[in-house]
């Protein structure tokens, strides 16, 4: 990697995201100013760093399955047999959006209970649509001559899905999916208001007992996470749309 | 032999191909013209089933070709499109290798194919193997694109408007290129265009449709001297008709003994390039240089009017 401002950037928030979780207790003098007298600075109720692994668990998971799902849908309306399923698929993942996370955590807790099953099903369900729409877009956007020629030259439609149109389309899917997961790492803060695991719980803490250095600490580590992570997923677009340009 | 059997294909209603019936002798080279509607691709497009006919036969060597899966069928058949259609993430290689995989040669085999088809269109393989389709310039992709129809081996190419993308000069290079492949290969060659330059200058016979009838089907010249009716007369060009048979005609079919002056014209030459070089240098007759590269004979510019003469 080149020595250059953004790299230098990049590293220098990954050097304070690590430091944050993995040795809390440095930061105290920084943080010091924003927690009143006697309160204490540094969030000890549970390890940071156990708190953001399991935070980014969530987000995966939920990420994982959404993108399974809205994937596999939008391939299946996008093919001759599910066309007439499109607006019906539409509509559904425009509600899962629609819907607040707060909403589906609310309505999730009395059918699957506390913790992190209704955080997860409030990321996955805010996490449809953009992986949908995205996929379908880059499948139907595909150039016409590329398509009619796959077919010409005697791919399957499984052949020409899986070699031709899925590769060529995966730059917009990843746009999708970075959304999603970007989304998710903010959305999934709110989790701890029903007993999720994630670094909401410092938050929570600190305004709680309003304690501005915990909400400070959590903040920062959702904030620098999300960078980072979208930071990587745009290079990871980047290199795949290089292979298909024409 | 493509028997194609009284072929109809019907839209929402609207008859695009209406009782089409021609056969196309194996190792030629047919050229549907029309405008544009009037149902030409949708022909061609019936021949390797990418639009299923609904009514009539098409017979590939006595073989109905509905009784073969779609996308076998298609593997067997060279398809070349206008704007190429190349896939943006596939090397040359891979694009031109692309229906070897899929019928599963080895990759030696395919190796050497793609080398062999680089080599025949002028395109070094060491150069371009490894390249992708948006490094290469219109012509070179469009070459490519048509490498790619035949790595398979094909008996027939389709090729759909092939060269509509190209500009004029390297467009009438890929048509000298396409005739000289058709010889390397012996390919029954079907080409759909609207240029009748094109057809005049690829076809050893022509079929003109409109409105989804086949109007006329014969070779270049029956449809100059004897054109169906006024659309395929029209299409050709009544200015143009002395000059279409000129231009499919050789000096060496009209030379006589006998002598001229000034410099020689080549037998292989048309006759219309023969007419335009002795307009040019004001001569009524121009010596013709013999194979061994002797002056022995002349084309005259009488035996040039004999062979421009439509009726009388």
């Amino acid at each position: 990697m080149r020595l250059s401002l953004p790299n230098l950037l990049r590293a220098f928030l990954l050097g304070l995201l690590l430091v944050f979780v993995m040795a809390p207790q440095t930061m105290e003098p920084l943080l010091r100013p924003l927690a009143q007298a006697n309160a204490p600075v540094i969030y000890e109720q549970a390890s940071l760093l156990s708190l953001t692994i399991q935070h980014l668990m969530t987000v995966i998971a939920a990420t994982v399955a959404a993108t399974m799902v809205a994937v596999g849908l939008a391939i299946f309306v996008s093919r001759p047999v599910g066309a007439e399923f499109l607006p019906l698929s539409r509509s559904l993942v425009n509600i899962g959006q629609t819907f607040p996370p707060v909403a589906v955590l609310a309505l999730a807790v009395p059918v699957v209970g506390f913790g992190q099953k209704p955080t997860l099903i409030a990321l996955f369900l805010y996490g449809l649509l953009p992986i949908f729409e995205n996929t379908l877009t880059g499948l139907t956007s595909l150039p016409r001559a590329v398509i009619d020629a796959a077919r010409g030259i005697g791919m399957t439609g499984r052949q020409s899905l899986w070699q031709i149109e899925l590769p060529l389309a995966l730059p917009v899917i990843l746009a999708g999916i970075r959304l999603s997961v970007v989304i998710g790492l903010a959305t999934a803060t709110i989790g701890s208001t029903v007993a999720a695991r994630t670094l909401g719980e410092v938050i929570i803490a600190g305004l709680q007992s309003n304690n501005m250095a915990f909400v400070v600490q959590g903040g920062l580590i959702v904030g620098g996470l999300a960078v980072l992570i979208y930071d990587f997923l745009s290079a990871l677009e980047r290199r795949a749309f290089q292979r298909i340009r024409s | 032999m493509i028997e194609i059997d009284g072929v109809s294909k019907i839209y929402d209603g609207k008859t695009v191909v209406d009782d089409v019936t021609l056969t196309i002798e194996p190792r030629t080279i047919t050229v549907i013209v029309g405008t544009s509607g009037s149902g030409k691709t949708t022909l061609l497009r019936m021949i390797n089933r990418l639009v299923e006919l609904d009514a009539g036969t098409i017979r590939l060597d006595g073989e109905d070709n509905r009784t073969i899966r779609g996308y076998e069928l298609r593997r067997r058949i060279g398809y070349a499109i206008q704007g190429h259609g190349l896939f943006p993430h596939q090397t040359v290689a891979e694009n031109i290798g692309v229906v070897p995989r899929l019928i599963g040669w080895g990759r030696k085999r395919t190796d050497d194919k793609v080398r062999e088809l680089l080599s025949l269109f002028q395109l070094p393989p060491e150069q371009f193997i490894s390249r992708y389709p948006h490094e290469l310039s219109g012509g070179e992709q469009q070459r490519v694109g048509v490498a790619r129809a035949l790595a398979a081996e094909p008996n027939v190419l389709l090729m759909d408007e092939p060269f509509g993308a190209l500009d004029p000069i390297i467009r009438s290079r890929a048509q000298d290129d396409l005739l000289a492949i058709q010889k390397h290969f012996s390919t029954t060659i079907i080409l759909v265009t609207h240029d009748m330059n094109e057809a005049f200058h690829l076809a050893d016979k022509i079929a003109v449709m409109d409105a989804g009838r086949l109007l006329q089907y014969g070779t270049p010249e029956e449809l100059v001297r004897n054109p169906a009716n006024g659309f395929v007369e029209a299409m050709i060009g009544v200015s143009e008709r002395p000059f279409r048979l000129l231009s499919m005609g050789r000096v060496a079919e009209v030379v006589e003994p006998g002598e001229a002056t000034g410099p020689a014209i080549d037998p292989g030459a048309s006759q219309q390039e023969a007419l335009a070089q002795m307009l040019w240098t004001g001569r009524r007759a121009a010596p013709v240089i013999s194979p061994e590269g002797q002056v022995a004979a002349r084309i005259t510019l009488e035996s040039i009017f004999k062979r421009a003469k439509g009726k009388s």
